[in-house]
């Protein structure tokens, strides 16, 4: 199966700081894979690389077959056309309604004028996260959950073939939590994506993941179904899942 | 092997804004110029500062007026207030204090404003998206600025003059016509071209110093009232210099 995203050797620091030592993650047409990790052991600066937001000191990274910084400035740009990010507190912006979230990326990625096209796209996305009725609401009026269903429509309206997920459940309770991972789940199938999800929630990691890889101090330790980690023989991983 | 690290702040801070202005500079011109974001901005870094603008131009002349008065007539010399007031106001304390409200309300907000999107990843959302930050918060805002202060600049000057026929008015007697003909006969282009020009940098100024601040604020809620302080601190240094330049330039070719 094609493989969409592999990092090879992936070191990044901050202020001489290694936060990334080694990092090897490939990941195939159609899977889900969740990185597992405790805070600061750089999951996020992860996918921040794989969008080119940030760039990786050593090592090779390519989405699509090409390495990422080797893209010039439109390239770099078509090839985010085809990546979803959610960003963990769904990034809104707070100046527009529901309806302009949706409209935004709809004009200016997909570059569609049409209004009635618009509207019907914008319908269509919010029908499957469930937030019909606000589509006139401003991002402030939604909560926690919604935000979260509003962020994964907007990402989702332009049909990207390679989900980021940043810790889609953190702050959320645990039954709206179980929502947005079938959601997640869900939308991975309606709209035949690959996804790379980060998280600490393990029931999250149960319900979307096909293959799960454990990072600790800036490497992947561990690979494979949430199962086969379980019984894993070494207590840190194992730890996880407790 | 110099890293960013070898270079002071200070020097990585003037390359930033370089690089920044090139960015403004290049975006400014690409197709699919952001009209209805670009009028919003100027609904609100223009209609809304109509107000604030309108009482300091009225109590400027006011009071540039009281304050000139007894001089004045010691010297016999009441009938110059008219065109005295018209040539400071229009020529310098408008612009300038016009430049320093704007550097205070809007600067300080557009530094607010973008640093609140950088710090919730709204600036993020829109690069990974693939959308074009720059032409839609940045190039809209500068250039609404840039439209906008000169705007206001010539209203907060009419205004004044309005604010120095009152006062006139609550020490003698002076019909509005001949206060009017009084102030506008002694200006010449070379007094109004000038002031004009300098109005657009400080709306430049304006504009790219909130959006820079804004835009390259760190990662935290402190972070929002830093830009916005830093954006009002920078903005009104800018204004100074700014006129002070401008001024220079004015005297060596155009009252030479």
């Amino acid at each position: 199966m094609e493989q969409v995203i592999e990092i090879q050797g992936l070191k990044k620091s901050f202020n001489g700081k290694e936060v990334l030592t080694n990092i090897n993650l490939t990941v195939k047409r159609g899977e889900n894979v969740v990185i597992l990790g405790k805070s600061g052991e750089g999951k996020s600066v992860t996918i921040k690389c794989i969008t080119g937001l940030m760039h990786q000191d050593e090592g090779s990274l390519k989405v699509f077959g090409r390495e990422v910084t080797e893209l010039n400035h439109h390239e770099l740009r078509d090839l985010r056309k085809r990546i979803g990010f959610l960003f963990q507190n769904g990034a809104l912006y707070d100046s527009m309604t529901v309806r302009d979230n949706l409209a935004f990326p709809l004009q200016r990625v997909s570059k569609i004028k049409d209004k009635k096209q618009i509207e019907q796209l914008s319908m269509e996305v919010l029908e499957a996260v469930g937030l019909e009725d606000a589509i006139d609401k401003m991002p402030s009026e939604l909560s926690g959950g919604m935000r979260k269903r509003m962020g994964l429509a907007r990402t989702l309206i332009v049909k990207p073939e390679i989900m980021l997920y940043d810790e889609p459940t953190t702050g959320l309770d645990t039954i709206t939590s179980k929502e947005i991972s079938s959601l997640i789940l869900d939308m991975q199938r309606k709209y035949d994506t690959s996804s790379v999800i980060i998280t600490h929630d393990i029931p999250c990691a149960r319900i979307t993941a096909d293959r799960v890889l454990i990072m600790s101090n800036g490497e992947c330790i561990a690979e494979g179904t949430c199962d086969e980690l379980e019984h894993a023989k070494d207590p840190f991983v194992r730890s996880f899942f407790k | 092997m110099l890293s960013k690290h070898s270079f002071s702040p200070a020097l990585i801070d003037i390359a930033d804004q370089t690089l920044f202005f090139k960015s403004f500079f290049r975006n400014s011109f690409k197709k699919g110029f952001e009209w209805n974001e670009f009028l919003r901005q100027a609904y609100v870094t223009g209609y809304r500062s109509i107000g604030i603008i309108a009482l300091t131009g009225f109590i400027l002349g006011f009071v540039l007026t009281l304050q000139s008065l007894p001089t004045m007539k010691q010297f016999g010399a009441v009938s110059f207030i008219p065109g005295m007031v018209s040539i400071s106001v229009i020529r310098e304390i408008g612009p300038v204090i016009v430049g320093l409200m704007c550097a205070g309300k809007i600067s300080s907000s557009m530094g607010a404003e973008l640093g609140s999107m950088n710090v919730t990843e709204q600036i993020d959302a829109m690069v990974v998206s693939g959308a074009n930050p720059m032409q839609y918060l940045v190039v809209t805002r500068i250039l609404a600025c840039i439209v906008m202060v000169p705007l206001l600049t010539v209203f907060a000057d009419v205004i004044a003059l309005l604010g120095g026929f009152v006062s006139s008015n609550l020490e003698g007697s002076i019909s509005a016509r001949l206060y009017f003909y009084k102030s506008t006969s002694v200006l010449e282009f070379s007094d109004i071209i000038p002031s004009l020009i300098k109005t657009i940098l400080f709306g430049f100024a304006i504009g790219f110093v909130g959006c820079y601040k804004g835009f390259h604020s760190n990662r935290g809620t402190e972070s929002v009232g830093l830009a916005a302080n830093s954006a009002v601190v920078t903005a009104s240094v800018w204004i100074i210099v700014i006129d002070a330049i401008v001024v220079q330039i004015t005297n060596v070719f155009v009252y030479k």
